[in-house]
């Protein structure tokens, strides 16, 4: 075995080598959510705008755009979650309990980063099922066809879909508290990507711990924004 | 001053343990938590029972031999204190007070309130030293290190190996003193040239003295008695990182 597969082996089994992946998988979870949202508030430019956009990122690169990056985030998707899994099931086994506990200084948001996390997997195989497969819906049927200015022939309504989608007060309960709780992930993880790497300091703490609440906030702004707008402000009905 | 105290009893490390209730009266204000133990333990002892077993030493907060978890922290409430440094004024008349061993399953109880922490001794036996002769203390000056290095590595060098902060962990991970004993090393001209080796070293000891890993809670560093910086675990992270880089382009 040479050097450079001893250090990979023994980098993948330590403890901080698996919190450093998962760092940089979050890293790229960090970076698509912002992509995806932006994306997907153009719901409120209008139908012709979110369908063409869909169009557009559909059609980017011959249509093998979308598939790339759909690979390469299920790739760090599971990267992340097994390795979280595993350094969970390791810190069950090394911890134990006291028979009364006391918390001086951890988050309530760092304490349930596993049950967010999977609450937050449980969320993501619905949406894509619910939106990208559209499995249990008629969304691929012909009554989600429309036309697009300035392009020949239908393109999928993604407008109505989303208009559809969210019209059912189960789904978006659902999406209210799978939101909510990725914002209570989002809050801890971006904090703890730039100590997982090495790039806090006493100086940046307070600022990063901030700039993590934000990006945490926007992300749950944005994203609830359509939901709500939808069935309790009956935004897109006709 | 009259307490309760639920104590953490064992026999010894393969027999299971459980709180007993011990009255604790007529306690002196001024008396330190150990001396109040001291004193209930003479009560115990009077009426021929087994008296509760702790680990202590220097009781100047210094030797990092006392431990406790009391009411949950380890070292108890009060910021930058040692169980020997902690007085009972912090307490108020008539208050419930629980007293258990630091728990980590890398720390196994030997009786009582005594927990076996020798995994800190193979940690340190890993790389927690300068391996050549570095003579006697040098005269001031005479070694060139910038003044923020040389109070980087004297901060870390404070730590005291006492365990609180995996006693107090939900993950029972020993980041802060680890990081800690690196820096202090890593920081120093004498120890820089076995960086790389010593934080690969170890963390891997770390590891396998069955430690678990850091969730970024930052409990360490709140129960530290010596106030252990968490920004050591972040530079750990970064010089690990570029010390596997480093061995696997050797």
């Amino acid at each position: 075995m040479n050097a450079l597969t001893r250090a990979v082996l023994s980098f993948w089994d330590s403890s901080i080598g698996k919190k450093i992946l998962v760092a940089v998988t979050g890293v790229a979870l960090l970076l698509f959510l912002p992509g995806h949202l932006i994306g997907n508030l153009l719901l409120f430019a209008g139908k012709d705008a979110i369908n063409e956009y869909a169009l557009w990122l559909h059609e980017l690169g011959h249509g093998g755009a979308v598939w790339l990056a759909r690979i390469g985030l299920l790739t760090v998707l599971v990267v992340h979650i097994l390795l979280t899994i595993q350094l969970t099931l390791r810190n069950r086994e090394a911890s134990q309990k006291y028979s009364h506990p006391a918390t001086t200084r951890a988050s309530r948001s760092s304490r349930m980063m596993i049950w967010s996390g999977l609450t937050i997997l449980a969320f993501i195989v619905y949406h894509i099922s619910h939106f990208t497969v559209r499995i249990g819906n008629d969304y691929n049927g012909s009554a989600y066809l429309t036309s697009l200015p300035g392009h020949d022939g239908n393109v999928h309504n993604v407008h109505q879909m989303m208009v559809d989608g969210f019209s059912h007060v189960g789904n978006t309960l659902f999406y209210i508290i799978a939101i909510t709780l990725l914002c209570s992930h989002l809050s801890h993880g971006f904090s703890s990507v730039f100590q997982t790497l090495g790039l806090r300091s006493r100086k940046s703490e307070i600022i990063i711990k901030q700039a993590g609440r934000a990006y945490a906030l926007l992300i749950w702004a944005g994203f609830l924004s359509m939901p709500v707008a939808i069935l309790f402000f009956g935004y897109g009905s006709i | 001053m009259n307490f309760t105290l639920k104590v953490w009893r064992q026999k010894d490390c393969n027999s299971d343990g459980h709180i007993e209730e011990y009255p604790a009266e007529n306690i002196p204000i001024e008396a330190s938590f150990l001396e109040m133990l001291d004193i209930v333990n003479e009560g115990i002892i009077d009426k021929g029972g087994e008296p509760i077993h702790f680990d202590h030493d220097c009781r100047e907060g210094i030797c990092g031999m006392c431990s406790l978890t009391i009411n949950g922290i380890p070292h108890a409430r009060e910021k930058g204190t040692t169980t020997c440094q902690l007085h009972m004024r912090h307490f108020e008349d008539g208050d419930t007070i629980w007293i258990e061993p630091f728990r980590a399953g890398a720390f196994p109880v030997i009786k009582d309130l005594v927990v076996d922490r020798s995994a800190f001794d193979s940690i340190i036996a890993a790389g927690g030293y300068v391996s050549v002769r570095t003579g006697a203390a040098p005269d001031a000056n005479s070694i060139p290190i910038t003044k923020e290095d040389a109070d980087h590595a004297f901060d870390s060098a404070t730590c005291i190996g006492c365990g609180a902060c995996v006693a107090s962990c939900k993950n029972s991970s020993a980041m802060l003193f680890v990081s800690a004993k690196i820096s202090h090393l890593n920081n120093l001209p004498q120890g820089f040239p076995e960086k790389d080796r010593r934080a690969l070293n170890m963390v891997q000891a770390m590891d396998e003295a069955g430690f678990g890993n850091c969730s970024n809670h930052y409990e360490c560093e709140a129960v530290c008695p010596k106030s252990i910086s968490a920004d050591n675990i972040a530079k750990l992270n970064r010089d690990y990182a570029v010390a596997t880089v480093r061995k696997a382009l050797a």
